[in-house]
């Protein structure tokens, strides 16, 4: 009896719900915002002043378990390091944000946009173009040479969080 | 003379292929009906892509099972291995030849029964052949040659074997009502009350036994997903695959007339069509199974062997003792 009792009351619990608005989202039609961190398609980002961020130093295609991420470096009259050509193969890319993490000037960032199926692979093979865009992504304010310690950007200990450079001989023993 | 008997022929060979388009129709409609309203017990849309509310979605389905590759194991034995699912289908379609789903109707001055074949041993007809059945899944589990599929195979073979007798012996109270084994007799006895007033206990014994004959959960352990793979018919693709699954939709829909014959009272009823309540006790019934396949977990296989063999078959044979005191004492 009890055995009988159970079996009914699962029933009406399937009855209840069929009468009851499912829960799916309909995908193409109703797209849910997704999280700021979520990680999909990755951008190179700009800094405040409208540079570009990256400095061309390799860590981002040395930390890719996948090796998608392939770049040439190049250095501009100033010094100043960028890449001059950079290429992310999308279709080897497996959106683990390990570049992300590894980057020191914050300029390779994973985005929510992840609608970039493609019927020929060969375009997913992004190129610096492609990839880099005008704003400064998650961080925004950010600018590596303002808080680096190099000369390129004001002298040393004038950067943001920096202190005075240490007289290296008034603290001899 | 010879233009009646053509005529006959005629009218005969018309109505087999009006009942045979409809009944495929019907089963691959009941793919359709069964993957929407299981979805919606489980708070999901079910199919809603292919057409309006998905209802292209069994024509889509049959052409992507037409185009797809036939495939073969190695080693399997190939004649047979290819005749199975023909079995199924082939069979189970063969049972719906006894099933009458309405009152006779005349057609241009000629009476047209609503039955194929009127057998006066259908009810023992409809069992044989659900017995032979088996072999469709024994053979193709066994000819297969994969170990999923041979446990399948025998899986199915066991659970029909045992399950056949409790569906049997709880049609005998049934036959000894109506006093027939004709399915068109058995509907007429039920003109007045259909028969699951008097005999609720063989109802239930007959639904359960049933419901274990089809294969169809709560009793699908010859296709348990998360342990045979797809059981049996693991190794099939494409139409092949396709033909076991029609086998499988089209005993549904033969489980709901059947139920409805034997204690619903077939095609009768008031104010409506006699062919519409038959419709109506069929979808009754296969909304039941639906049902059932949403809510209950599948059974383990000792307790499906102790319920056939220690429950079913001694409640049905003291069913059958119970109705012979009862119509002895009545005469």
């Amino acid at each position: 009896m009890e055995g009988v009792r159970a079996l009914l009351k699962g029933l009406a619990t399937t009855l209840k719900i069929l009468f009851r608005k499912p829960v799916t989202e309909q995908y193409p039609e109703v797209k849910r915002p997704l999280p700021a961190r979520s990680r999909a398609v990755i951008i190179l980002t700009r800094d405040p002043d409208g540079e570009e961020r990256c400095v061309a130093c390799y860590l981002c295609s040395a930390v890719c378990p996948v090796s998608c991420i392939s770049m040439q470096s190049a250095e501009r009259e100033d010094g100043r390091r960028y890449p001059r050509w950079f290429r992310i193969n999308f279709a080897r890319c497996i959106y683990c944000g390990l570049c992300e993490e590894a980057c020191p000037t914050l300029a390779i960032q994973l985005t929510p946009h992840f609608e970039t199926s493609q019927r020929d692979i060969l375009k997913l093979v992004y190129e610096k173009e492609d990839l880099l865009v005008n704003h400064g992504g998650k961080n925004r304010d950010y600018n590596f040479y303002r808080h680096a310690g190099v000369t390129m950007v004001g002298d040393k200990g004038t950067h943001i969080d920096e202190q005075k450079p240490v007289d290296v001989k008034s603290n001899l023993p | 003379m010879i233009l009646t008997w053509v005529l006959g022929l005629v009218f005969l060979v018309a109505k087999l292929s009006v009942v045979l388009i409809l009944l495929l129709t019907c089963a691959a409609y009941l793919v359709w009906v069964e993957r929407k309203l299981l979805g919606r017990m489980q708070a999901r849309y079910g199919p809603n892509r292919a057409g309006r509310y998905g209802l292209l979605q069994p024509m889509v389905d049959v052409i992507k099972l037409i185009t797809k590759e036939d495939t073969v194991p190695k080693g399997a034995s190939k004649v047979i291995f290819l005749l199975a699912p023909g079995v199924v289908a082939f069979i189970t379609l063969l049972i719906f030849a006894v099933v009458p789903f309405g009152r006779n109707i005349t057609l241009w001055g000629r009476p047209v029964p609503l039955v194929i074949t009127d057998l006066n041993i259908g009810l023992l007809f409809v069992l044989a052949l659900s017995s032979i059945s088996v072999y469709g899944i024994a053979l193709g589990g066994w000819a297969s040659n994969s170990k999923y599929s041979l446990l399948g195979g025998i899986r199915g073979a066991a659970q029909m074997i045992s399950y056949e007798i409790p569906l049997g012996l709880s049609l005998v109270p049934v036959v000894m009502l109506a006093r027939s084994f004709s399915l068109v007799e058995i509907t007429h006895a039920q003109s007045g009350y259909p028969f699951i007033l008097v005999q609720p206990v063989s109802f239930i014994i007959f639904l359960i036994a049933a419901v274990a004959e089809i294969k169809r959960i709560p009793f699908d352990l010859p296709e348990a997903e998360n342990e045979l793979g797809a059981g049996y018919h693991t190794e099939y693709s494409g139409m092949r695959f396709g033909l076991f699954f029609l086998g499988e939709y089209i005993t549904m829909i033969i489980l709901g007339s059947l139920v409805a014959i034997f204690f619903l009272g077939g095609w009768h009823g008031p104010f409506l069509p006699p062919i519409l309540w038959f419709l109506v006790k069929v979808g009754v019934i296969v909304f039941a199974l639906i049902w059932f396949r949403a809510t209950f977990p599948r059974i383990r296989y000792d307790q499906l062997m102790n319920t056939g063999w220690k429950v079913l078959i001694p409640a049905a044979l003291l069913n059958i003792i119970a109705t012979g005191a009862f119509i002895l004492a009545k005469s």
